[in-house]
């Protein structure tokens, strides 16, 4: 081991290549365990692709392209048996961002405000909010998914016999079942006011801090933004032409048509996620709000702030630093635990991906779809949560 | 460097184990001693543990008779449980040797799996039930209606294209776990649940509370030839499995059953005299014993005695031979001569 032609050193000329030099043994390991981890890899492609060859077994995405064949019990665009395999994956993949933008919504609120509701000095408040935590952090999601789906398709009525609670609502084991924005111009208009709004309010939020920034002026950004996102979705409607007619829905036959539906899987699934996760939520809220000094409180009201300035100018801030990064891990928790959907049967991307290598017998394929969908959201997840994190920190003098 | 130790080993081990599953089939289970069957994972009639916790049924005893077939012992078999998405992989890694689990043939799957279909053992076909008072006579009724079904199977696309056939809409639930998917139909989460007719025979004797409650429409959607299924590229396994569901079959036409089977050793009809081994030479064709039938038909019985002890008047179920007949009662059990 005299020289290495493969280590760097060029710039001391009197330094030797030698086994010896720590830096010369690093680059050497690094690259024969590089080498390794490639070959291992290579070899296991290459064997894969070898035997599902000699076992005349099918590869390849070919099949994407080809009709599905099958229905899905739910999704936010149409899909009919009749349209392809990669239509079929695409709306189980919008179901798993839906339950996981929705879970993670509501899982946030429902866990801030236990979270809190635990620090609470009121003392039924406390214990309440401690025996949910411990309850729910330790019960199995997968029971508690069986639980929520029990409770509902084996406690609510049929449809014939649903409850009817206010005009256009039923509740039945079939689900809940809502009036809908019918087909109609102005509900579409009214969509546009709402981003719009929110895209204004966002702009309104900027031009008032640097105004107060600069002239001390605060202005009433909060109201100004909730009188924009109720008021131009109400402008589109009216400018639509105030239409009354909304869908909703009847029994017909032994089903009720149109309107739109909240499916027992869906709710079932969301129940479980967000009743489970908000108990790992509310102790990283906890833990956080604790990490700030009740010097802080004190001296931030010494200054004369007021206590809701306090919280938000003071407190969050520096709470925010200690919560962010595991509320990281509960989000990503929420995304992957959503594929326990299979149990219950609501159609996200691993139920539907299954049914698909299923049909296809194209097993590897569907497994690296779902793989490759998995680590998508959660990098996305993960990437976003980084940037917010880095943009709320504190910057240290 | 002890991750190139790791390397090598891990290439060492997956060279040996491309060279296992290269193997004859044929060899290989007659080399360990027993044959590997994959069944369903708990169906009435066709493989499900009895109070004893033995596993009985018709694809039970598809499988004891290939054991039978080949080690003269009906009891030399183990059993893996499978889902309807696990089954292919297990029989494509060489984790099974047969795959005894309700299967149906079909073009995709004889054609892309690298699997081959080696006969019918049962003909079934797609249904559906629904609760009486739900008030419907007729699966085109079902405009609309909610359907249960399991994933993975030809059952799901089945489903889809008979709807589309009759320009009617449903809504699937689809359930992996046959226990929740038939939980969810009793429950009245759907207004019906659909399978194979024997299955939903077996999960209307077993499953539900109140068997009355429930009918069995008349429709039978589509054609589900059940039957074991190898892996291709060993012909004489596939041979073998073959005819042992053939013996069977043939034992029942020619009047051959477990009880007389000994006193038929006797019969001058050449054909019983070949079946049985008596005239040698069908066994050395299978590369097996002489008495590869006979010890099927003695410890196993002939299709009509697995036929009704399984899924006939003598189980629950209580299905009709129907299609599954022999052939010279109408029916389609037709075996190819033993000669």
């Amino acid at each position: 081991m005299a020289s290495n032609p493969m280590s760097g050193g060029q710039k001391a000329p009197a330094r030797r290549l030698s086994w010896n030099d720590p830096d010369v043994r690093s680059v050497v390991y690094q690259i024969v365990a590089l080498a390794a981890v490639g070959l291992i890899g290579w070899f296991l492609v290459s064997n894969t692709l070898y035997n599902l060859q000699t076992r005349n077994i099918a590869s390849g995405f070919d099949f994407l392209s080809r009709e599905a064949g099958f229905a899905i019990g739910e999704g936010p665009i149409p899909f009919e048996p009749s349209d392809t395999y990669a239509r079929a994956i695409l709306v189980g993949l919008l179901n798993t961002l839906r339950i996981a933008v929705i879970g993670i919504i509501l899982a946030t609120i429902l866990g801030t405000i236990i979270g809190i509701a635990r620090l609470s000095k009121n003392w039924l408040v406390a214990k309440l909010s401690s025996i949910y935590v411990e309850v729910v952090r330790n019960v199995p999601l997968l029971l508690q998914l069986f639980f929520w789906y029990a409770i509902i398709t084996e406690t609510m009525p049929g449809p014939r016999s649903a409850f009817h609670p206010l005009p256009g609502i039923f509740i039945s084991n079939r689900g809940i079942k809502l009036p809908a924005p019918s087909d109609h111009f102005a509900f579409d208009l009214a969509g546009l006011g709402f981003l719009v709004a929110l895209v204004l309010a966002v702009i309104v939020s900027h031009w008032a801090r640097k105004r107060q920034d600069a002239t001390g002026q605060p202005f009433p950004v909060w109201r100004t933004a909730i009188a924009l996102v109720i008021g131009l979705p109400l402008l589109g409607w009216i400018i639509g032409g105030a239409p009354l007619e909304l869908d909703v829905p009847r029994l017909q036959g032994f089903n009720f048509v149109g309107g739109a539906t909240l499916t027992p899987e869906f709710a079932a699934l969301l129940a479980g996620l967000v009743i489970y996760t908000a108990g790992f939520i509310a102790e990283v809220v906890r833990s956080g709000i604790q990490a700030v000094s009740h010097g802080q409180w004190e001296a931030a009201e010494a200054l004369g702030l007021k206590r809701d300035q306090v919280l938000r100018l003071v407190i969050l801030p520096q709470a925010l630093r200690v919560i962010i990064p595991p509320m990281t891990s509960q989000y990503l928790n929420i995304t992957k635990n959503s594929s326990l959907a299979v149990a219950i049967g609501y159609p996200d991307i691993v139920s539907v991906a299954n049914t698909t290598l299923n049909q296809t017998g194209q097993a590897i394929e569907g497994i690296l779809i779902i793989m490759a969908v998995y680590l998508t959201i959660s990098l996305s997840i993960s990437v976003f949560m980084n940037w917010y994190n880095k943009h709320i920190a504190l910057v240290e003098r | 460097m002890k991750i190139l130790k790791t390397a090598a080993a891990a290439a060492v081990f997956v060279l040996a184990a491309q060279g296992a599953y290269a193997g004859a089939t044929f060899d290989a289970v007659k080399a360990k001693g027993y044959v590997q069957c994959g069944v369903n994972t708990g169906l009435g009639g066709f493989s499900a543990p009895d109070d004893k916790g033995v596993w009985k049924g018709l694809d039970v005893d598809m499988c004891r008779a290939v054991a039978a077939a080949m080690f003269g012992d009906a009891g030399k078999f183990r059993l893996t449980p499978t889902t309807p998405q696990q089954r292919f992989t297990a029989l494509q890694s060489g984790e099974i040797d047969i795959l005894t689990r309700n299967t149906t043939q079909t073009l995709a799957r004889d054609a892309s799996l690298g699997l081959i279909g080696a006969g019918v053992n049962y003909y079934d076909g797609q249904g559906f039930i629904v609760t009486k008072k739900l008030g419907v006579k007729s699966a085109k009724e079902l405009n609309g209606a909610t359907v249960c079904v399991q994933p993975g199977t030809t059952t799901e696309l089945n489903l889809a294209d008979f709807f589309r056939a009759n320009k009617m809409t449903f809504k699937p639930v689809v359930i992996e776990k046959m226990d929740e998917v038939v939980g969810a139909y009793a429950s009245g989460r759907c207004d019906a649940y659909t399978t194979d007719i024997s299955g939903l025979a077996a999960t209307r004797a077993t499953q539900l509370p109140n068997p009355d409650d429930h009918i069995i429409l008349p429709e039978v959607i589509s054609k589900e030839p059940l039957g074991p299924m190898v892996r291709q590229g060993d012909d004489q396994w596939l041979v073998l499995v073959r005819w042992a569901l053939f013996a069977m079959i043939e034992a029942e036409e020619l009047g051959v059953t477990s009880a007389n089977v000994d006193e038929m050793l006797k019969s001058e009809n050449p054909n019983i005299k070949r079946l049985l081994g008596v005239t040698p030479g069908m066994g050395k064709n299978l590369g097996v014993d002489e008495k590869w039938a006979y010890n099927i038909i003695k410890q196993v019985g002939n299709y009509g005695e697995s036929f009704e002890r399984n899924v006939g008047k003598g189980s629950p179920l209580k299905l009709e031979r129907g299609v599954n007949a022999l052939w010279t009662q109408g029916g389609l059990m037709y075996a190819w001569p033993v000669r």
